[in-house]
Formats: structure tokens, C-alpha cells, sequence
């Protein structure tokens, strides 16, 4: 609070004001004016690509961005991450309604392209005629068809999927006098019947602090991923409320979460679930391959050792999530972006991307290739043959347009019955209702 | 500015102009005048020209979208008021808007008194007055994000350090974030931490424009320091009181990045929406269920709850202080 009078002249304030309106004025024109197309081929001959993605792909992390600047002159790549997919997909939706600000190359998680396919088909670049298109037959059999419309446009290249298994701390394991070694643990486990009846085992004797499971909602995403028709049938029909596979599979997992089998940590959105990976709040945990990755960069360099996995109970297979590359049809480069996305999702890149960040190749040459695969932070687990294993087991899912709305309905009531005590029947018809209110 | 009429000149002003008496007035003095007439609708033009682009236009635009079915990445669909019917009839929004009023009522009504307390011993006379002061508007100063994260690290139920204290003296972890009433408390906790600090200082201020004679006289006449607070400081701070009451309430119906960021970044509130107030269940139905028409009708019913409750909140406090 200074007392010095002010001095100023009064025109100089006055025209201070002006500038000051004008350049307000100005930056505000150019606000609007931002926020323009994605990159475009300049005149010198070279290509700048913009890459967006969400979350952990690998690409930056390994490199392969900087590599194949090197090996494609003229090429340039901006690459931008968000890291929560459900921030990322809105962004990107507006973009695309709006017609400006994507990049060449977006990531699509596996939960959003049947809305792709469905409803979206005319703002995505059909691969098929670009330089892409010799990879469309290098998948798995049911990656590609999920993202081809009926008309046989192929909207996006796979860049891994989310085979399973069950990752768990062997230290716990062992001072609950459970098996430790994988094969060991796997033979106590034919069903998830038996996975919870060992979590009772585990709990009578377990240190303190420490769950079973981390939480019910992913207990039920784990099982329910192993299904064929989960919340839509063949047909496109909603059949979440009557299909007897979901039901079943809400109330095995409302049944653990009853009995304080579960850390009541919910997945990606409590603290406490990360946190929990290094503490040890919760022994085991239905991890997809990608979580691989997460959970190491959780629990640490102290976690090294801590940590193995083994395969799904009776060797179940199944999908957890998975990512496909897609290029919005406005981009301007969709050749040389088609080039890249070839070259991202070839077999020896997923196979590099498996090895340091654990996504699981798509590919079914990738998949060769990391067959053989073992984790040191895993205590050496045979990771490419747990996922390989899984993969083959896996049937076909059938996905749909609002599976990510209900999924998260179903986690939401299942968090309620393990964390505030709600009947599981009561949990079941809210979940239902929050259904029916937003998905018309 | 000032403006004057040249008939009425106001003392310290400018005299008026030479030769403004006579019949025939010169071009510059019709051009002084004028200017003197249009100057300050230019001056107020520039907040009125951005109101209008990005004040009144969203606004508008905000309603037309209400009425229509606008699924992000699609197009508009015309319902009519659908939407509204769709929101009535939900519980989900009954829920909210419940939420809404609890945590503004637990976050608001200790807030401002903690506020006025505050202020009225900053008001003595004391050592490192201004040190004071201005530690007390650091909170304000950082931001939401940063504020909430570190709160719903010290609400954490396994290793925050609120459960800690509490475990020292004995009482059991608590469930922070799962409890219905605990995460509404954690929620205003953090609202409290950070607007006290604010509102005190404000307080402060109208403090200060109170008449030191009112307080002498009143301690002529056996006033103590409580009787004085009562019936000196606070029918004088009426004004900012009122001003604060509804600052407030508008925060409290808006309430959105606090809940959010201790729900790790979800809209949902809770399992059992405990903490989903209107701008999360608004920002959920865009941006999670990508409905923009109906996020658009949440948006309009909360600006009509709001003028409705500024309108409430200014009769009562009237009323309380006669």
C-alpha cells in the first residue's frame, strides 16, 4: 500500500487504457483464431504428423518416434498424451464435432470403437485405401472386425489388446501360508469359486491391513471380460439386465466385497489403489497386460521381486481393454500418416512396446515374438506365455456403443456394497436405473 | 470521470468553458459537449461488448441447446423441454442439488464466522499485524487443484494423516471419501481452508470504515468488547456481510473443482453420489455421458437456482439486521 500520489499524466493513463483495451481486443481475436487444424505439408517438402494419444502407449517412452524421424526424412512427429482417457475422449469428440484441432493420428480405446463404427464412420479415414492397409490381416480374429463397419471401412489399426492374468504379492502369499509359485497358485485356482475360497483362507490369516483383492468392481470387470456377450447381444440389442453371465458375475463379486475380501480401492480413481500397490493394502489383483507397466511404476524399484503372476483361475482367457490408431478423416496427411501407423503397429514394434511397457502385442507375429518373454520385476514370471495363453483362450467379445456407461454403473453400485454396505439386490437395481436413465 | 452539468458546476470541477454563456457557441464546444455526453458509454462499452460475446451469447446459446437431444460428436435434435422433464423426474438431480445445499451449508456458515472472528482480532492492535493479514489470504492464492489433491491425500483412508491424529487419540480409521457425511465434511474442510482467509480480509476492510467515535462512545457508556462487536461492528458491517452471504452462496451452488479433484478426477460423487453436487452431475452429463443437451438444461435450472437463492439470501439478511 504505497502513499505516494501518482503522478501519471492523465492522457498517458488515458491512452495506457487504450492500449491495453486494444491489445485485450486483440489477443481475444487471436484466442479465436487458434486452436486451428493439425499439421499440414509445408512447401519445403516436408511432413509435419501429429500424433495424440491417452495414457501409456510406449511410443515416446521407447523412442520409436525420434527412430522413425531418422529413417523418414522430411518427416516430422508432435506427438501430445493426455493421461485419462475419459478427458481425452470428450476433448476429441469436440474437435471432431467442431471439424479442427486434431491431430493426424489419434488413439481409440477398444470401449469406444463400436461408437466409432456405429456412429461415427464418416469423420474417420477408411484404411483401407491408404498405405495401411497391408497390415489390416496381421491380428488377431476378432480385433480388426471391431473396428470395420458394415460396410467393410476399416477405422483404425490395433495396437495391443488386454489379454489377463492375476498378479499378486508373493510375500503376502507366503506369510498367509498360501502357494507363492505360480504353477502352484494356479493349481488351487480352477474357478473363481476356488480364487474366493482361497481369498477366505488368505484373509484368516493375513497380515493386518491387507485384502484379498483391491476391489469388487474390478473383481467383476475380470470376470465379465472373460465373457462372450456381456452387455449387448449378437444383434446390438441391450442385454445387461438379462444376461444371466453379467448377474452372475455382479454378484459373486458383491459377495466377495461382503465378506471383506476386497481393499474397497476403487480402480484408477482412489489414491489408496495406487498407493496400495506398494503398501500391500490388497495380495492379488485381475491384471490385464497393459497393467503390467502400471504396476511397477507403482510399487516401484522397493516392489522388485514383491510382485508374480500367474494365469486367470482354470486358465481362462479373455480382454480387458486394447487400443486401436485411427486417422480423422480431416487430416491432411492421411498418407504419410497411414505409413506411420503401419509401421507403430507392425509386429516387431509391439513386440519392443511388450517388452518395456507390457501392452500385448495384437498382432499375431507380435504375439509370436514374445511368446518366450519372462519379467525380472515379476520374479522372472513367464509373462509372454501367461498372455499368449489367455489370448488364445479368449473368445470373441462382442462390444458395444454404451459398454463404457454401464460398465461403470455396475463398478459404481459394486463400490457401494463392499464401502457403505448396500444389499447387493438393492446395488444391482441402481446400477440397472442409472442405466435406463442414460442410455435412450 | 466525473459528469456535470454545465449549469451546476460542482466545486473543485472545471469552470466551463469561455464563451458557453453566449448565444452561438463554437464547433469545439459542441464538440466538448458531446464528447462530454457519449464519453462514458464509451468508456462502459468495452465490459458490454465481451459481456455480450461471451456473457450473454453462451447464455443464449446455452438455452437453445437445452432444448434439443446433442450428443457429442453428433447432431442437434429438437425436443423441446424434454430435457426438462428428464431432469425433473430424475432422482439423480434431486440427489445433487441436495448435495449441493448440505456441503454449501457445512462449508459456508462456519467459513464466514470463522471469517468474522478472524477479522474482528485483526482488528486490534497487535505485533506482525501484516503478517497476519497476509497469511491469511495464502490459501486463496493457491489453487484449487493443488489444494484439493493435498486434502484428499490427508482424508486418505489407509496413510493420510487425518486418520493418523485420529489414531493417535484413539478413534478409529475413518472412510473419508466413502462415508456420505465424512466426504461432505472433508469437501467443506477444503472449501473453508481456502475461502476463510478471503472473507476475513474483507471483513476486515468494512471493519476499518467503521467510526472509531461509536466504539469510544459505547465504551463511555460500560460497553464490553463483546457488547461492542454486537451492537457496534455488527450492524456496521451489515453491508459487507450481505455482500459476502451472497459472494457465498453463489460459490457454494457452483461448487465443482473441490468434489471432483477429491473424487480422483470422477463426476460421479461417490458410489452413492454423497458428494455429487449440481456442477459435477452437470459436467458428468457432458463430458462422461457426452449429453449436451441435457448438461445444457443442468447449466440453466442451476443460473435460475442461483438468482433465486441471491434474491432469498438478500431478504433474510435484511430482514435478521434491522
Amino acid at each position: 500500500m504505497t502513499t505516494t500520489p501518482r503522478t501519471t499524466p492523465r492522457t498517458t493513463r488515458v491512452r495506457t487504457a487504450r492500449t491495453t483495451l486494444a491489445a485485450a481486443v486483440a489477443g481475444t481475436l487471436l484466442l479465436a483464431a487458434c486452436g486451428g487444424g493439425g499439421g499440414a505439408a509445408a512447401d519445403d517438402g516436408t511432413t509435419e504428423l501429429t500424433v495424440s494419444l491417452f495414457g501409456t502407449f510406449g511410443y515416446e517412452e521407447l523412442g520409436l518416434f525420434d527412430r522413425y524421424e531418422a529413417e523418414h526424412p522430411g518427416v516430422t512427429i508432435t506427438y501430445e498424451s493426455t493421461q485419462g482417457e475419459d478427458k481425452y475422449w470428450p476433448a476429441l469428440q469436440t474437435r471432431l464435432a467442431s471439424g479442427s484441432g486434431v491431430a493426424d493420428i489419434q488413439g481409440i480405446e477398444v470401449a469406444r470403437i463400436a461408437d466409432v463404427v456405429a456412429n461415427q464412420a464418416e469423420l474417420w479415414t477408411d484404411l483401407r485405401n491408404t498405405p495401411a492397409a497391408g497390415s489390416i490381416g496381421n491380428y488377431v480374429e476378432w480385433k480388426e472386425p471391431a473396428a470395420t463397419t458394415p460396410d467393410g471401412a476399416v477405422l483404425g489399426l490395433g495396437t495391443d489388446i488386454g489379454p489377463m492374468g492375476i498378479c499378486y504379492r508373493s510375500d503376502l502369499l507366503a506369510q498367509a501360508g498360501l502357494p507363492t509359485e505360480p504353477a502352484a497358485l494356479s493349481a488351487r485356482m480352477t474357478s473363481w469359486e476356488d480364487y474366493v475360497a482361497l481369498g477366505r483362507e488368505y484373509q484368516a490369516a493375513a497380515p493386518a491391513g491387507s485384502a484379498w483383492m483391491d476391489s469388487a468392481g474390478g473383481f467383476y470387470n475380470a470376470i465379465v471380460s472373460t465373457e462372450q456377450t456381456i452387455y449387448y447381444d449378437q444383434a446390438g440389442t441391450l442385454v445387461h439386465d438379462s444376461n444371466p453371465a453379467v448377474r452372475a458375475a455382479f454378484d459373486t463379486a458383491a459377495a466377495a466385497g461382503q465378506a471383506g475380501l476386497t481393499a474397497r480401492l476403487e480402480q484408477f480413481v482412489d489414491p489408496g489403489w495406487d498407493a496400495g500397490f506398494a503398501s500391500g493394502s490388497f495380495a492379488t489383483i485381475a491384471c490385464p497386460s497393459w497393467m503390467i507397466g502400471y504396476i511397477k511404476g507403482k510399487a516401484g524399484d522397493a516392489g522388485s521381486g514383491l510382485w508374480n503372476v500367474t494365469t486367470l483361475p482354470g486358465g481362462a482367457g479373455g480382454n480387458w481393454g486394447g487400443a486401436y490408431l485411427g486417422i480423422p478423416a480431416s487430416s491432411e496427411n492421411v498418407e504419410e500418416a497411414a505409413e506411420l501407423i503401419a509401421w507403430l503397429t507392425a509386429p516387431e514394434r509391439q513386440a519392443e512396446v511388450f517388452a518395456s511397457a507390457g501392452n500385448f502385442p495384437s498382432t499375431t507375429g507380435g504375439i509370436e515374438m514374445v511368446a518366450d518373454a519372462t519379467d525380472p520385476w515379476f520374479n522372472g514370471a513367464p509373462i509372454g506365455q501367461i498372455f499368449s495363453t489367455s489370448t488364445a483362450n479368449a473368445p470373441v467379445q462382442i462390444l458395444g456403443p454404451e459398454d463404457g456407461v454401464i460398465k461403470s454403473a455396475m463398478v459404481e453400485a459394486l463400490l457401494s456394497v463392499e464401502a457403505n454396505g448396500v444389499a447387493p439386490a438393492d446395488a444391482w437395481n441402481s446400477a440397472l436405473s442409472t442405466v435406463s436413465n442414460q442410455v435412450s | 470521470m466525473s459528469i456535470s452539468t454545465p449549469a451546476r458546476p460542482v466545486p473543485g470541477e472545471r469552470t466551463p468553458p469561455p464563451g458557453s454563456g453566449t448565444p452561438r457557441r463554437s464547433w469545439r464546444t459542441r464538440l466538448f459537449q458531446a464528447e462530454e455526453r457519449t464519453a462514458p458509454y464509451v468508456y462502459v462499452a468495452p465490459f458490454f461488448l465481451l459481456f455480450a460475446a461471451f456473457g450473454l451469447f453462451p447464455l443464449v446459446q446455452t438455452a437453445w441447446i437445452s432444448l434439443h437431444s446433442y450428443k457429442l460428436g453428433s447432431e442437434m435434435k429438437w425436443l423441446g423441454l424434454e430435457n426438462y422433464v428428464w431432469l425433473f423426474s430424475n432422482p439423480d438431480f434431486y440427489n445433487s442439488l441436495w448435495k449441493t445445499f448440505t456441503i454449501g451449508v457445512l462449508s459456508t456458515v462456519p467459513q464466514l464466522m470463522i471469517a468474522l472472528g478472524l477479522a474482528h482480532l485483526l482488528n486490534y492492535r497487535m505485533r506482525g499485524r501484516t503478517f497476519f493479514r497476509v497469511a491469511m489470504i495464502m490459501p486463496y492464492a493457491t489453487s484449487v487443484a493443488a489444494a484439493a489433491l493435498v486434502f484428499a491425500q490427508l482424508f486418505g483412508r489407509d496413510a493420510g494423516a487425518v486418520n493418523w491424529l485420529l489414531g493417535v487419540v484413539g478413534v478409529d480409521a475413518v472412510d473419508w471419501r466413502n462415508g456420505d457425511w465424512t466426504a461432505q465434511l472433508a469437501i467443506s474442510i477444503i472449501v473453508i481452508w481456502r475461502w476463510t482467509g478471503y472473507n476475513a480480509l474483507i471483513y476486515l476492510a468494512g471493519m476499518q470504515s467503521i467510526s472509531q467515535d461509536l466504539y469510544e462512545a459505547a465504551a463511555l457508556d460500560g460497553a464490553s468488547r463483546w457488547q461492542q462487536f454486537r451492537h457496534v461492528t455488527l450492524p456496521g458491517l451489515r453491508p459487507t456481510i450481505l455482500f459476502t452471504a451472497v459472494v457465498s452462496t453463489i460459490g457454494a451452488s457452483q461448487l465443482f473443482g473441490e468434489p471432483l479433484i477429491f473424487g480422483g478426477g470422477q463426476p460421479d460423487g461417490g458410489a452413492l453420489g454423497q458428494y455429487q453436487t449440481l456442477g459435477l452431475f452437470m459436467y458428468q452429463q457432458g463430458w462422461t455421458y457426452g449429453s449436451l443437451g441435457r448438461a445444457a438444461t443442468v447449466a440453466w435450472v442451476t443460473f435460475l437456482l442461483i438468482i433465486v437463492l441471491v434474491l432469498v439470501n438478500t431478504a433474510i439478511t435484511r430482514r435478521r439486521q434491522p
